[in-house]
């Protein structure tokens, strides 16, 4: 433990590699205490319809574990399939040694200001582990909500997939209705063992001053695979993510998709990056971005070490209105002979031609831009569960209408 | 009248494609428009459709006696204009439902006609994207039947479409233009041919060939056609003069 916090004491004033540097201090640190909710009683009806439009359901039995974490607590933890075990992180440090494996392993607390905040004053988190070979039935969701004003919080998670385990996890990050500011650090540490499957299904309603800044590291071992959806079309002030997804042992896979939207004000800076280091890995990122306003940049780094390992990036964007820009800065670093790395990036706006080819239709052109816009943010999301599928569909749409 | 062009230019860019058109046609009537490529048919199809790459730059264009030179594609459309495009644009995300599903009308009529055509496994496909050159002929195809316009515009319906297939374009477009009707058919069409085919499953009433940018000949559809397939285009354009 010392060593880490040791490299977070070094790192305390280090700017993160990329994004609007964050005074951590104007944040507030003493949050209201929660009681626990085992039966997600004293969350109002208007809070649950809120939650749900991050994929979080009310109905525990739906799913294969429910976290909820209210500002500082963790206000409700229920597990549903054997196998599958979900705790809050400091119970699970507690409980099995630190964790020593898996903490901090994956990100390196001396990152930036941002995990050296998260080792240093640890809010909570959630831990989740699925047994060799077990296959969970149902998603397991987490919601990450903020409730008082002006408060950060500091998250960390870690997920173990052990071997031949399969695993939907369902993250909802929001803030009460009426919240203005608020700071979100989240790490997040994913070991995907060996012929293990990972779906990360991400899912933001922030208020329009928040600030988040996440920093999670995959590793994914032979035959495995992890696939990352980041949905964000509501709007936030500040985010700036950069997840680093490592492909080590041979055959692993990955897909990383995110689709959001920039708000006037809104300032995203977001990335993915994977690092194709055995034989056989595949990749693929996708982002489809938006603005209507603010400003986005859109990364994406594809490192491959190994002959024959082959991977895709696509970046595309679209500017509805003027006032904001988006940047796509696709990368590909090859090391050596033998790699297949390929990138598209296209910002635009809607084809006139396109639009036109649906007015022929009858459609008006403002029907015809938001069937276009729709199909855009539609990017194919391997298994997803179907109600959360309907709710990112129906999320894409009123968007669509709430711009034409 | 149900359509007239009159002195119609086009231009494409900084380039006049169309010099002067003048054509008109009647209710119930189905023209057809030849002519070499890069002559300016489908132009001809897209300025009458209301396409902004398509500037008019003289002339006038009415239908069902408005004039309908300036307005709105949409508004073309839900006056009674529909097209079939020689190459449609793909819309990556959009499904072929989504869009089969603004026609309105019942569900059990569209899903009909979608099996009609052969077309049920494309509906959860974007719309155009890696579809073959005949199947993209049917979606278009489709999307008219649908649409149900009463004056119907093709533009080569049948180039790249095989032998089994054609069979099926050929009928629908037959349908779709009342062939089955006598007196009171109100369809009408204006289709765009290179092989002719087409002509063996409808009776045209009126052929046009256009050559660079002009209306050069007009007269009988199927004597056209023999002509232009013996002779060639300039022998077509030679019978007037
Ligand atoms: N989008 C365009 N940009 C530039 N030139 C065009 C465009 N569309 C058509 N043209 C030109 O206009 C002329 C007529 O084309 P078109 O109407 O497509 O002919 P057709 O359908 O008879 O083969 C051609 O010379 C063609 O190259
Ligand atoms: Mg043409």
């Amino acid at each position: 433990m010392s060593e880490i916090i040791k490299e977070a004491e070094a790192a305390r004033n280090k700017q993160g590699q990329h994004g609007a540097d964050v005074d951590l201090d104007s944040f507030r640190r003493d949050a209201p205490a929660h009681g626990t909710d085992p039966d997600l009683t004293c969350l109002s009806d208007s809070e649950m319809e809120h939650l749900a439009g991050v994929g979080i359901v009310a109905a525990p039995q739906e799913r294969a574990g429910s976290f909820i974490l209210k500002d500082h607590s963790p206000v409700h933890c229920s597990m549903g399939q054997d196998g599958v075990e979900l705790l809050s992180i400091k119970t699970a440090l507690a409980k099995y040694g630190d964790l020593a494996e898996y903490w901090w392993k994956a990100v390196h607390p001396g990152t930036d200001k941002y995990t050296a905040q998260a080792a240093l004053a640890l809010d909570d988190g959630y831990f989740i582990r699925v047994r060799a070979g077990v296959k969970a039935a149902l998603p397991v969701q987490a919601c990450l909500f903020i409730g008082a004003e002006g408060l950060s919080q500091n998250i960390h998670n870690v997920v173990i997939a052990e071997a031949g385990s399969e695993l939907h996890i369902i993250t909802g990050c929001t803030t009460a209705p009426d919240l203005h500011r608020g700071l979100h650090v989240g790490v997040s540490e994913f070991y995907v063992q060996k012929g293990a499957t990972v779906t990360s299904t991400m899912l933001h309603n922030w208020g329009d001053e928040i600030v988040v800044r996440p920093r999670t590291s995959v590793i994914v071992e032979e035959g495995a695979t992890f696939m990352s959806n980041y949905v964000c079309l509501k709007s936030a002030r500040s985010v700036q993510m950069d997840p680093l997804v490592r492909l080590v042992g041979p055959d692993a896979v990955t897909r990383l998709n995110t689709i959001l939207v920039a708000a006037p004000g809104a300032d995203f800076d977001v990335g993915g990056r994977v690092s194709l280091e055995a034989a056989g890995t595949r990749a693929e990122i996708i982002s489809r971005t938006i603005t209507t306003g603010g400003n986005i940049i859109s990364r994406g780094l594809l490192t491959g070490h190994v002959p024959g390992a082959k991977a895709h990036l696509e970046c595309s964007g679209l500017i509805l209105a003027d006032g904001g820009y988006i940047r796509a800065i696709p990368e590909l670093d090859g090391r050596v002979a033998g790699v297949e790395m390929s990138h598209e990036a296209a910002v635009g706006r809607i084809s006139q031609e396109e639009i036109e080819y649906l007015m022929a239709r009858g459609l008006t052109e403002n029907e015809a831009s938001a069937l276009i816009v729709r199909g855009f943010l539609n990017v194919k999301m391997e298994g997803l569960p179907r109600e959360l599928a309907d709710e990112i569909e129906r999320i894409v749409e009123a968007f669509g209408k709430s711009v034409f | 009248m149900l359509l007239e062009i009159s002195n119609l230019s086009v231009a494409v860019g900084d380039k006049e494609v169309l010099h002067g058109i003048n054509l008109t046609i009647d209710q119930g009537e189905t023209h057809v428009l030849f002519g070499k490529n890069g002559s300016g048919k489908t132009s001809l199809l897209m300025a009458l459709m209301g396409f902004s790459n398509y500037r008019i730059t003289g002339g006038q264009i009415r239908f069902k006696d408005q004039d309908i030179t300036r307005m709105p594609i949409n508004e073309r459309a839900r006056l009674g204009i529909g097209m079939s495009f020689q190459r449609p644009p793909t819309l990556r995300g959009v499904k072929t439902k989504d869009l089969i599903r603004t026609f309105g009308g019942r569900q059990e009529d569209r899903e009909k006609e979608i099996s009609g055509l052969n077309m049920a496994t494309f509906m959860d496909r974007d719309i155009n994207l890696g579809f073959s050159g005949g199947e993209i002929k049917k979606s278009e195809l489709l999307q008219l039947i649908l649409q149900d316009p009463e004056l119907i515009l093709l533009d080569e319906p049948e180039s790249g479409v095989d032998l089994e297939n054609i069979k099926i374009i050929g009928r629908s477009i037959k349908k779709l233009l009342q062939k089955h009707l006598r007196r009171q058919r109100t369809k009408s069409g204006l289709i765009i041919t290179h092989t002719g085919l087409i002509l063996n499953y409808l009776e045209a009433d009126m052929g046009h060939l256009l050559l660079d940018g002009h209306i050069r000949c007009e007269g009988n559809p199927r004597e056209m056609f023999e002509t232009i397939q013996t002779a060639g285009y300039e022998e077509c354009a030679r019978c007037q003069r």
